[in-house]
C-alpha cells in the first residue's frame, strides 16, 4: 500500500445507497458476505446513514481480547480478518470491538472482518467500497488532495471509547471549523438527541447537542 | 526498528513493548513478529504431507507404469564385427522410443542397456575406458557389466536388453525393466 494513500469515512456525505455492500460482497475472498455495513444513526428520527468499515486501530483492541491469537496487523497497519486455523469463533473481538466491525460467520466459525481490500491496495488499486462509493462517503487517496477537496472537513483519527483512547489508520471526517480533541464512540449511546435534530454529542470539546439547539 | 513503509504498534498506555506486559511480547499482534506455529497447524501439517506420501506410494504401486511385456520383435541392431569395430551403437528398442546402447565388453561378449538413466531417464553416455554408463544430470554411474548403479541418485539398473548372436549378426530379442 502506498504511504500516501489513507482511507477517509466522512458520514454526513453517506446518502444509506449500500453500493459500498453490494460491492464488498462481490469480492472473491468473502463472496456474497460484506464486510461494510450501514449503520443508521437515529432511525426513528431520521434517514442519516454511516458506513461503517474497520477502522484499523493502531492498538486493535479484538487483537488484544483474542485468545486464540488469530487476529493479526499487517506490516503497513491493517487488521486482517481471523486467521483460520486458529480462530475459535469466541466472538471475544465482536464484542470488544469499539466500532462493531467484526462479524462471526457462524457457517465457517470464523471471524471475518474489514481488510481494507488488502489485495486491491496492496497492488495500488482503490478498496471496493471506496470504488463505487457515489457521494464520496468513503473515499481512499492522498491526505492533500482530500483536505483541498473537502473546504468544510477535516480528518480525525482519535477516538475515545470510556476511558480507551484509539488511535486508527482510518480517518473520520469531522467538521473543520470545530476542532475536537477526539471522537467519542459511545456518546450517543448515552445522549439521545431530541426529536428532529440528528447532531449527536460525538465531538468532544465541540458544542454539546444543548448549545446546537 | 519497523521498516519504511511500516506502521508501528502503538500501545493502549503509549509505553514502549519492553515496559508492556509479558504477555504482549509471547503473543505479537504485527504479522513480521509472530513466528509462532501452533501445535494444530504443525500437526496437520505432519499429518497431512505423510499421509500425502503414503497414499503417493499406493498409488505408485497400484497405477505406476506396466513392465514393457513381450511378445517382443527381433530386431537387428548390428553386424558382431561392426559392434567389436565401434564398441558402442546406438539403436532404438522395442519402438522408436527407447533408445538404448549395444556394447562390446570383448570379443564374444556383447550387452544392451536402455539408455534412460533409472533415476530422472536422462541418457545415459558410454564411458567403457572405465567399463561404466554415466549419467551427466546428477553424476550417476552404473557399470558396464551389468547395467547395475555404482555411483549417483540411481538405485535401479538399466534396463536389460537381450541380445542373440546368428551368423555373425546381433539381434535384440527382448526388453527387460530391472527393479533390483
Amino acid at each position: 500500500m502506498p504511504a500516501d494513500m489513507e482511507f477517509f469515512v466522512d458520514p454526513h456525505r453517506c446518502i444509506g445507497c449500500r453500493a459500498c455492500e453490494h460491492a464488498c460482497a462481490e469480492c472473491e475472498t468473502h463472496k456474497g458476505h460484506s464486510m461494510i455495513h450501514i449503520e443508521y444513526i437515529e432511525r426513528s428520527t431520521s434517514v442519516q446513514t454511516v458506513p461503517v468499515v474497520c477502522m484499523h486501530c493502531q492498538s486493535p483492541t479484538c487483537a488484544d481480547v483474542c485468545p486464540a491469537d488469530a487476529i493479526k496487523r499487517s506490516a503497513d497497519g491493517r487488521v486482517m480478518t481471523a486467521r483460520k486455523p486458529r480462530c475459535i469463533a469466541c466472538s471475544n473481538c465482536v464484542l470488544a470491538c469499539p466500532f462493531g466491525v467484526p462479524k462471526m460467520m457462524s457457517e465457517f466459525d470464523l471471524m471475518m472482518k474489514c481488510d481494507m481490500c488488502y489485495d486491491r491496495t496492496s497492488t495500488g488499486r482503490k478498496p471496493m467500497c471506496a470504488t463505487v462509493c457515489p457521494s464520496g462517503a468513503l473515499t481512499y487517496g492522498p491526505r492533500t488532495e482530500v483536505e483541498a477537496l473537502r473546504k468544510r472537513s477535516k480528518p480525525s483519527n482519535t477516538f475515545r471509547f470510556g476511558e480507551q483512547t484509539i488511535t486508527t489508520k482510518v480517518h473520520m471526517m469531522v467538521p473543520r471549523d470545530r476542532p475536537a480533541a477526539h471522537l467519542d464512540v459511545t456518546a450517543a449511546l448515552d445522549d439521545r438527541p431530541a426529536a428532529g435534530l440528528i447532531a449527536l454529542n460525538v465531538l468532544v470539546d465541540g458544542p454539546t447537542v444543548e448549545e446546537v439547539r | 526498528m519497523s521498516a519504511p513503509g511500516e506502521d508501528p504498534r502503538v500501545y493502549p498506555d503509549h509505553q514502549p513493548l519492553p515496559d508492556q506486559p509479558h504477555w504482549r511480547q509471547d503473543f505479537p499482534t504485527d504479522v513480521p513478529d509472530d513466528d509462532h506455529v501452533a501445535r494444530r497447524e504443525f500437526v496437520k501439517f505432519l499429518v497431512l504431507t505423510s499421509g500425502a506420501f503414503a497414499a503417493g506410494q499406493c498409488w505408485l504401486a497400484l497405477a505406476g507404469p506396466a513392465p514393457a511385456r513381450g511378445p517382443f520383435p527381433r530386431t537387428r541392431v548390428a553386424t558382431a564385427i561392426e559392434l567389436e569395430d565401434r564398441r558402442v551403437i546406438e539403436f532404438r528398442y522395442p519402438d522408436e522410443h527407447e533408445p538404448c546402447l549395444a556394447l562390446s565388453l570383448g570379443p564374444g561378449r556383447y550387452v544392451a542397456y536402455g539408455q534412460k538413466c533409472s533415476h530422472l531417464a536422462c541418457a545415459v553416455i558410454p564411458r567403457l575406458d572405465r567399463g561404466e554408463l554415466h549419467c551427466p544430470c546428477h553424476n550417476g554411474s552404473f557399470e558396464a557389466e551389468g547395467g547395475r548403479p555404482v555411483a549417483g541418485p540411481p538405485r535401479r539398473p538399466l534396463p536389460l536388453v537381450h541380445l542373440e548372436v546368428a551368423d555373425g549378426v546381433v539381434y535384440a530379442t527382448g526388453f527387460e525393466p530391472r527393479t533390483i
